[in-house]
């Protein structure tokens, strides 16, 4: 497939439906609208409500261009020139506890995994814990336990903190927000601007996990399937794939809003095409089968320890390959290419031979999973 | 995942989209998928542009969700802003817009308003909380109903005193015949509803080819059960036949689901008239609770409101509901309505041709084409 274009050309007198698709385009570039009087759990849902709840309250405030940015984490310059990665993050995750992780460790490994893939070797972590009254200690030191246990095996300290307490009914059990603080090795510039035409995305492993864990841990919806959250650092897998593919251009870790959305952020800030090709979307057949079952495209479903990565054509294989080498990295695959046209878009080619649209999630299909 | 996959099998497509190619000749075909299901999977799976240009697939009425007119969404918030009532409803329901918000603005203002999977969930709340009211709000075509009723059974049964339903149930036949009476359509035949008919069997439709002389095949929901109709729909056409027939014999029945009809008839009656977003008000196209189950109708226990409300002046869902418009062909479509921002109903549910489109379908044709048929990347 090549890079060719694909939609009409200018000269073109385009038809009304093509009249209708760009003018839709236009609309979509606008910065989002907040019309809403008060927060809905849209705004938190990691779609356009939430960037446009981020976009006109906080970084209208805040306005500065490390900020503007709005990457995973701040990247900041030292006077000496070294770089360092700057990245926070809250924890609500409803149960606090479901298979193959917690709360503790989704709090370390959600935002070692946001300083991997600003390019940082993470290093040094904050822990602020808000306590619902009546917690049980016994359960808070196991969960402090699996904090250090994640920080180990993610390479990380945690040293600094802070505990609040707040009477019964104020919060749901537990809340935990962690912050984080890496090193950016010289050399090393990831960019949306760097992608080309030709590039190839990689994903570093299956792909819906976490959120069909949640989904079924909480109980509600009588399906029983063996499916475990991916939760886990992706540090290590993203110096394989740098020291592997040193030409990567962008990288980002695919947590709420899923594949679908970390795709669309990548066409609108890169400005290209990107085609996915659905019958090579690693995809354990459990959790499939389950998305199927209840209508959700496994797109934008949360992952926890998976990220997406653009490579050149040509390294595109050895990364795969280094990924594959590493612990949790057997399933990694190519998933799809960047086109120059249609800019701002996400097209999904299905195994059935046809075409469609991959949009930015809207609405919430499940909150508070991480 | 392989019952799946046999009905996604690219070389079967393949095949079948060259013998509807040759069929359907250089003749324009119109025909209608009654189902918002089926809108979803032509869209889902880029079907729209496999087909050859000349046969259009016209999207239906089959969306519950986009049906609902703007009062019942008011009466809905209305009820769920009572005191010490729980509303449950599908996922779906909670951003269709009514003239002040939708159900997830109420949540936000403090209702308490949850989703549910199934009628018995929110059963299940009511036995929890007995110290509060609940309220199913129950949409779609006879396909759910048999599960809400199912509920008030079980409600009856288990003696419950703080639940209650609140109807939206429809049925298919009434919006097929306004259609088929519709001027301003002209059909070549229907891929007809695949999961109403596993409760209403085959024979309702039979009135399409006799007393209309349009062809109607009932169809599965995936790609190939889509390709398939149309084909059978167009071999009805090149043998010379006009008929009723069931491309989803794997799940429906001719005769239907009959426990689950007898269920219908004991816990639900056929209201005289009921309003359709977009075809006005229908006679006998919608089922109220049975009188034998009053206790259990929200519309008995409460007072609510019953205002109808017109639809927002801009809002084409109407047109789009009958086929007579296509989406990208409304004023707003993609620019003051999208799925974040719904004005009308047909943008908020996965089913509505709106939304199938905006979200997945909204490709130029070539591109469609050469994306799809590009050699995969691994």
């Amino acid at each position: 497939m090549t890079s060719e274009r694909l939609t009409p050309s200018a000269h073109e007198v385009p038809d009304p439906e093509d009249r209708t698709r760009i003018r839709i385009e236009e609309f979509r570039k606008r910065r989002p609208r907040l019309v809403d009087e008060v927060v809905t759990m849209a705004h938190g849902a990691g779609g356009k409500s939430s960037a446009a709840l981020v976009d006109h309250v906080f970084v209208e405030a805040f306005r500065n261009p490390e900020l503007e940015n709005l990457g995973d984490g701040a990247v900041l310059a030292l006077p000496t020139g070294e770089r360092l990665a700057f990245s926070t993050d809250s924890y609500v995750v409803a149960p606090y506890e479901f298979p193959g992780g917690s709360i503790a460790d989704l709090a370390i490994n959600g935002t070692v995994n946001d300083l991997a893939v600003s390019g940082a070797r993470p290093q040094w972590i904050s822990a602020a814990f808000v306590i619902e009254e009546g917690f049980s200690i016994d359960k808070l030191k196991q969960l402090a336990g699996e904090m250090r246990a994640a920080a180990d095996a993610a390479g990380v300290q945690i040293v600094t903190g802070d505990t609040k307490v707040v009477p019964n009914g104020a919060a749901d059990g537990l809340y935990i927000t962690t912050s984080g603080v890496g090193v950016i090795p010289a050399g090393r510039e990831l960019s949306p601007l760097a992608v080309r035409a030709g590039d190839r995305l990689i994903v570093s492993g299956t792909i819906a996990d976490h959120g069909m864990a949640i989904m079924l841990a909480r109980g509600n919806l009588d399906i029983e399937a063996d499916i475990e959250s991916d939760s886990a650092p992706v540090n290590g897998l993203v110096e394989a794939l740098l020291a592997a593919a040193p030409g990567t251009r962008w990288m980002r870790d695919a947590t709420r809003g899923g594949l679908g959305t970390v795709a669309n952020e990548l066409a609108q800030a890169a400005g290209v095409g990107v085609v996915l090709d659905e019958g090579l979307l690693p995809i354990d057949p459990t959790v499939l089968g389950c998305c199927d079952m209840l209508g959700i495209d496994p797109v934008y479903v949360a992952n926890e320890g998976k990220f997406v990565a653009v490579v050149p054509a040509d390294e595109a294989e050895v990364a795969v390959a280094a990924l594959r080498s590493q612990p949790g990295g057997a399933q990694a695959a190519v998933i799809g290419e960047v086109l120059a046209d249609p800019p701002g878009i996400v097209a999904m080619r299905t195994p059935f031979g046809g075409t469609r649209i991959v949009d930015m999630l809207v609405g919430d299909p499940l909150p508070r999973i991480c | 995942m392989k019952f799946v996959d046999e009905f996604r099998d690219p070389a079967a497509a393949r095949a079948l989209v060259k013998s509807i190619t040759e069929i359907a000749g250089d003749t324009e075909w119109k025909f209608m998928e009654v189902c918002g299901g089926h809108t979803h999977t032509i869209y889902r799976h880029g079907i729209e542009h496999l087909l050859p240009e000349n046969i259009e697939l016209v999207h239906g009425p089959g969306c519950p969700v986009c049906v609902i007119p703007m009062g019942r969404i008011d009466d809905a918030m209305w009820l769920a802003e009572q005191p010490d009532v729980v509303f449950t409803t599908f996922g779906d329901m909670m951003r269709v817009p009514g003239s002040r918000g939708s159900l997830l603005d109420a949540k936000a203002r403090g209702a308490d308003v949850r989703f549910v999977y199934s009628p018995l969930d929110s059963l299940k709340i009511a036995v929890e909380n007995p110290d509060k009211h609940v309220v199913f709000f129950a949409v779609g075509f006879e396909t759910t109903v048999p599960s809400t009723a199912v509920t008030l059974l079980r409600a009856r049964t288990l003696g419950v005193k703080n639940f209650s339903v609140f109807s939206n149930h429809v049925t298919i036949v009434p919006p097929i015949k306004a259609i088929l009476e519709s001027p301003d359509l002209r059909l070549s035949g229907f891929l007809g509803p695949g999961h109403v008919s596993t409760v209403v069997g085959i024979r309702p439709y039979r009135f399409v080819p006799e007393v209309y002389g349009k062809p109607v095949v009932v169809a599965g929901f995936e790609p190939l059960d889509i390709l398939a109709s149309v084909h059978m729909l167009l071999q009805q056409y090149a043998g010379g036949r006009c008929e009723v027939e069931n491309q989803y014999a794997r799940v429906v029945r001719p005769e239907g689901n009959t426990a689950a009809l007898k269920l219908m008839a004991e816990t639900f009656q056929l209201r005289p008239h009921f309003e359709w977003r977009g075809l006005g008000f229908i006679s006998q196209s919608a089922l109220k609770v049975h009188d034998d189950y009053a206790d259990f109708d929200a519309e008995v226990r409460f007072s609510m409101p019953g205002v109808r409300v017109a639809d927002p002046k801009a809002c084409q869902c109407g047109e789009v509901l009958k086929g007579a418009i296509k989406p990208w062909e409304c004023k707003v479509f993609g620019t003051a309505c999208t799925p974040e921002t719904p004005i009308g109903t047909c943008m908020v549910s996965p089913e509505g041709a709106c939304a199938a489109y905006y979200n997945f379908g909204r490709l130029h044709r070539e591109t469609a084409l050469m994306v799809g048929q590009g050699a995969p990347v691994g």
